[in-house]
């Protein structure tokens, strides 16, 4: 086991690298010229070339993604254009507040996906499973800026359908993160609900595949009660396919944070990176991207090792 | 009665790489078929018998090329096709036809029995276009089918007559020699019969020779002349038919046959029940491989390993792959179950 | 067989299946009795039934099979009234069950130890480290070398003969009175068959329990059987003793099946195959089921189907065919092994 750790932790060092020169390349690939957008549109030539000579612009493209990863290696990703600051430091005042949003939309996510898709495949082509999976239909096709943008109409702004009073307990905030159950609610919504609809109908297909198995027959033969059964030994082999599913959706909340950070006006990475692009702050958008990558990296590791628990067929060495 | 020589495969192998380590490097082999050479003559019928594992379908494969055989050749009609390029081997799969055991994975779906036959007859260039309707019909009547059913999809047909149509796939190019891989395996006794009897009619009519894959005992004294054995990649036993049931000489063909259940319940019962499974063939034991189950094992079974060869106690075409059989024989061993 | 005690009665037992193409009828009036302490085979091809029959006894249908009519009496009460509850407690206690495919009937994350002790504390309400002494004891009573090493690996670390041993323990753990064998050797080699075969018969001899063996293999059927239940297209058709049955087969499909089957152990001219095909369970024919396959049959075959009558006194002979009828006249030709034989009405 701590093996086969050690050996897909060397094996991440590649993707690593791989990740580091494409956010290198951001810099070449983003329109004009970088140290012309950081002096801004009225500087001189040479302010320009004193600049550009100053950030090492004019070395060969390798010398520079070598200053670049060695810097980032020993965490410096350079200062903000904007306000001056390291990257790192503005990265990590909104950091945790974007992986706070992400873990509480996976748990509403896992939760509600979980539950929905037990029952849907407990009693498959009911009407419980066929209204459970309409509905997941509907939280799959939504656009989580629509959702966000009606949760606010709806439970902040109190403009109801119909008229509809909205009850004192339901009011919501439309913005900012933290500070009250008030505040999180909706963004967590928004954020997972999608989630949400991809868990269900994952573990509905996988819960029906498994339940058609010889061995849950076997244990049903046992004497197991149908609980039990289900439960026990259909469950445990139906997560399998469904625990990549939440790595991804995990991942996908990070990197997706960035709409739903926006619409509640929340200060988390996503805000961050899209301020950074917006004023062409190139060394905040490299660390931001950077950080979200290696996330990505982290949880597709942590998801490949939870296999090992969950399926003891994989033979890992 | 001159026996012509149709197939002769010398010193096949057919090693399956194992990939691991951290750079996915061969780490191993899986030694499916391990150095065997037999040859089959025109017009006759040989089996290969075996349980799971032993290499009996890579060896169906790998003459026909479907795996690229590791090493040996396999010489049809004086080339051998596995030296010659690609491409050209076409011009032999005309000759060599597979029947597999589930003939519904092997045919489109989606295409009509008509079809599957003219696309095979198209491949190899059998006839003019307009006569291939003709001779699909034709085909059909001589399967046990009717020219009707010629329109009609692969999931219209039950499994015995799929079976029907993978022969008459097979015979819609004229081959010389068909390999039939557990063709008959997945069948129901009653129409397995059907089948077994329409190999042997078509074998008569248009002097066909069958490499017959098969695991099941009954159907291969059916039907072959002779029988090869084959235990862990290698030929242990290789015999005609009469000779092999009547007088086994290796102790797995003797284990093998004892294990079989007699349908019929007055049967003297002699059972040689095997300890443990089949070592795995990645690692196969040293000197004879079936040493590790073989109640008459001797320390030079364990380092030596038996060649194929004939003795006075058998016929002079019987040959068995242990270094005692003569001992055995003559009941001077006694095996420790 | 009056003489003899009998465990479980099958009584006219009636099983459907909803399917896209309307109600079929899987099982169609099957009836037999299981002797105490010894083995009935149920010998049939492809949808014949006997797997719907076997999983109807212990009611473990898929959700669209409902068994629709009959009884199943197992030492008097009829299974099919009971409430779930209490059948549970009958399953892997008192009647078990194992199953064609050693290689999935297993759950792969779990390991042997894990889930024979899992029988043994629903059934004999015992903690945790007793089930699991008692699930080495098992894997030792069905041969499995070094049982504390077994007792803690997964399936997959085992070989197809090894999984099916580990099912019997499995079935064995709480001394049932019944082991119901769905095609338990088909999956497997013939040498591990050996293996297997051998091991139920000499635990049924330890244990003295019953076994009902479901197999298409006439030849397992020769080895292992006392009795034998012939089923085509959901019915019975032939039931007499595993002698009987092979030296003096009645049933014009138990002949054509004896005539069909190549044999290993003695020489054949030709096989006599059963023409045609099995008929659908959607359109099956109004008389005898097996008239349109049937050599010998009559213009009364296709009209009206036949009862399963007793021939001989008692009931150790039952037969499905018109032939051993009083409404049969004159004489009918069939063949067996090769050589013609006379009937009479």
């Amino acid at each position: 086991m701590t093996k086969y750790i050690i050996r897909r932790l060397l094996q991440t060092i590649p993707v690593l690298l791989g990740v580091s020169i494409l956010v290198f390349s951001l810099m070449f690939l983003i329109p004009g010229d970088p140290a012309q957008v950081m002096a801004g549109e009225g500087a001189s030539e040479q302010t320009v070339e004193n600049l550009r000579e100053k950030l090492g612009l004019n070395d060969p493209a390798y010398v520079q993604y070598g200053r670049f990863l060695g810097n980032a290696l020993q965490g410096d990703l350079g200062n903000s254009v904007r306000s001056g600051r390291p990257v790192m430091d503005e990265i990590q005042a909104r950091f945790w507040i974007t992986v706070e949003v992400a873990v509480y939309a996976t748990i509403l996510a896992v939760f509600i996906g979980l539950i929905a898709g037990i029952i849907s495949a407990v009693r498959h082509y009911t009407l419980t499973d066929v209204s459970i999976m309409i509905i997941a239909l509907f939280g799959l096709s939504m656009p989580n800026f629509w959702l966000g943008l009606l949760l606010i109409q709806w439970f902040a702004l109190g403009n109801l359908p119909f008229g509809w009073d909205l009850p004192e307990i339901l009011k919501m905030r439309p913005s900012g993160w933290g500070d009250s159950w008030r505040q999180i609610i909706l963004p967590v919504i928004t954020l997972g609900t999608g989630g949400a609809a991809i868990i269900a109908r994952m573990t509905r297909s996988s819960m029906l595949e498994v339940i058609g198995q010889d061995y849950i027959r076997t244990a049903r033969a046992k004497g197991v009660s149908e609980r039990i059964v289900i439960y026990r030994h259909a469950l445990k082999n139906a997560l399998i396919p469904v625990v990549t599913v939440i790595g991804l959706e995990f991942g996908g909340f990070l990197g997706g944070a960035v709409l739903t950070e926006t619409i509640f006006a929340i200060n988390g990475m996503g805000r961050l990176t899209i301020d950074a692009i917006r004023q062409r702050d190139f060394p905040v958008v490299q660390g931001t991207v950077l950080v979200i990558s290696l996330l990505f990296v982290i949880v597709n590791l942590l998801v490949d090792i939870s296999y090992k628990f969950l399926n003891k067929r994989i033979d890992l060495n | 009665m001159a026996k012509k020589e149709l197939l002769k495969v010398e010193g096949l192998k057919q090693y399956f790489p194992i990939k691991g380590g951290f750079l996915g490097r061969t780490v191993n082999h899986v030694k499916a078929v391990d150095d065997i050479s037999f040859t089959i003559y025109e017009g006759e019928t040989v089996s290969i018998v075996g349980e799971s594992g032993c290499g009996k379908s890579t060896t169906g494969r790998a003459i026909l090329r479907l795996e690229e055989p590791t090493d040996g050749s396999v010489v049809f009609q004086g080339t051998d096709i596995t030296k010659i390029p690609k491409g050209e081997m076409r011009k032999f799969r005309k000759d060599l036809q597979i029947i597999f055991q589930d003939p519904y994975a092997s045919i489109n779906p989606r295409q009509t029995v008509a079809s599957v036959l003219s696309e095979a007859m198209h491949i190899q260039n059998v006839l003019p276009p307009d006569q291939r309707r003709a001779r699909i019909e034709q085909l059909l009547e001589t399967v046990g089918l009717r020219p009707y059913q010629a329109d009609r999809y692969p999931h219209e047909f039950s499994g015995g007559q799929r079976q029907r149509i993978g022969i008459a796939r097979a015979l819609s190019v004229d081959p010389k020699l068909i390999i039939c891989d557990e063709a008959v395996s997945a069948l129901d006794v009653s129409i397995q019969a059907q089948v077994l009897n329409l190999l042997e009619e078509l074998q008569d009519e248009y002097g066909l020779t069958y490499l017959f894959i098969s695991h099941d005992l009954g159907v291969v004294r059916h039907i072959s002349d002779r029988i090869i054995v084959m235990y862990l990649g290698k030929i242990v036993e290789i015999a005609d038919k009469n000779s092999l049931f009547e007088n086994p000489q290796h102790p797995y063909t003797k284990a093998l046959l004892s294990a079989i259940p007699v349908p019929d319940p007055d049967a003297v019962k002699s059972r040689i029940v095997l300890k443990g499974d089949v070592p795995s063939p990645i690692d196969p034991p040293q000197g004879c491989r079936f040493h590790t189950r073989c109640p008459f094992a001797t320390d030079k079974c364990r380092t030596e390993e038996p060649v194929l060869r004939t003795s006075d106690i058998m016929k002079d075409t019987h040959e068995a792959a242990c270094h005692y059989m003569e001992e055995i024989s003559a009941g001077k061993m006694t095996p420790n179950y | 067989m009056n003489e003899m005690e009998s465990i479980l009665v099958v009584n006219n037992l009636q099983t459907s299946f909803g399917t896209e193409a309307g109600e079929v009828r899987a099982v169609d009036g099957v009836s037999f009795t299981v002797p105490k302490g010894k083995t009935i085979g149920i010998v049939g091809e492809s949808g014949s039934g006997k797997s719907i029959t076997s999983l109807s006894i212990l009611r473990l249908l898929a959700s669209n099979g409902k068994t629709k009519g009959g009884e199943v009496l197992f030492k008097g009460k009829d299974l099919l009234k009971l409430s779930e509850k209490a059948m549970r407690e009958i399953r892997g206690n008192q009647i078990s069950m194992i199953f064609q495919e050693p290689m999935t009937s297993l759950n792969p994350v779990y390991t042997v130890g894990q889930q024979i002790s899992e029988t043994i504390k629903i059934h004999k309400k015992l903690g945790n480290k007793e089930a699991m002494s008692q699930s080495v004891e098992m894997l030792k009573l069905v041969g499995i070398p070094s049982p504390e090493k077994r007792v803690k690996q997964y399936p997959h670390e085992l070989s197809g003969g090894m999984r099916q041993r580990v099912m019997i323990a499995m079935a064995l753990a709480c001394d049932p009175e019944i082991l119901i064998a769905d095609e338990p050797t088909t999956a497997l080699d013939v040498t591990i068959q050996a293996q297997i075969l051998e091991l139920i018969k000499d635990l049924q001899n330890r244990l003295g329990m019953s076994v009902i063996m479901i197999t298409h293999d006439l030849g397992v059927v020769a080895e292992t059987c006392d009795y034998v239940a012939v089923m085509y297209a959901g019915q019975v058709v032939e039931y007499s003793d595993v002698r009987t049955l092979f030296k003096n087969p009645k049933h014009p499909y138990t002949l054509g099946l004896l005539n069909s089957l190549p044999r290993h152990d003695v020489d054949q001219e030709k096989l006599i195959p059963i023409k045609g095909m099995v008929p659908s369970p959607h359109e099956m024919p109004v008389g005898c089921r097996f008239a349109p396959r049937c050599p010998v049959a009559t213009e009364l075959c296709h009209k009206k189907q036949p009862d399963l009558l007793s021939t001989g006194g008692d009931n150790s002979e039952q037969i499905r065919c018109w032939m051993y009828s009083e409404e049969w006249d004159g004489e009918s030709e069939v063949t067996l092994y090769g050589e013609k034989r006379t009937v009479k009405g």
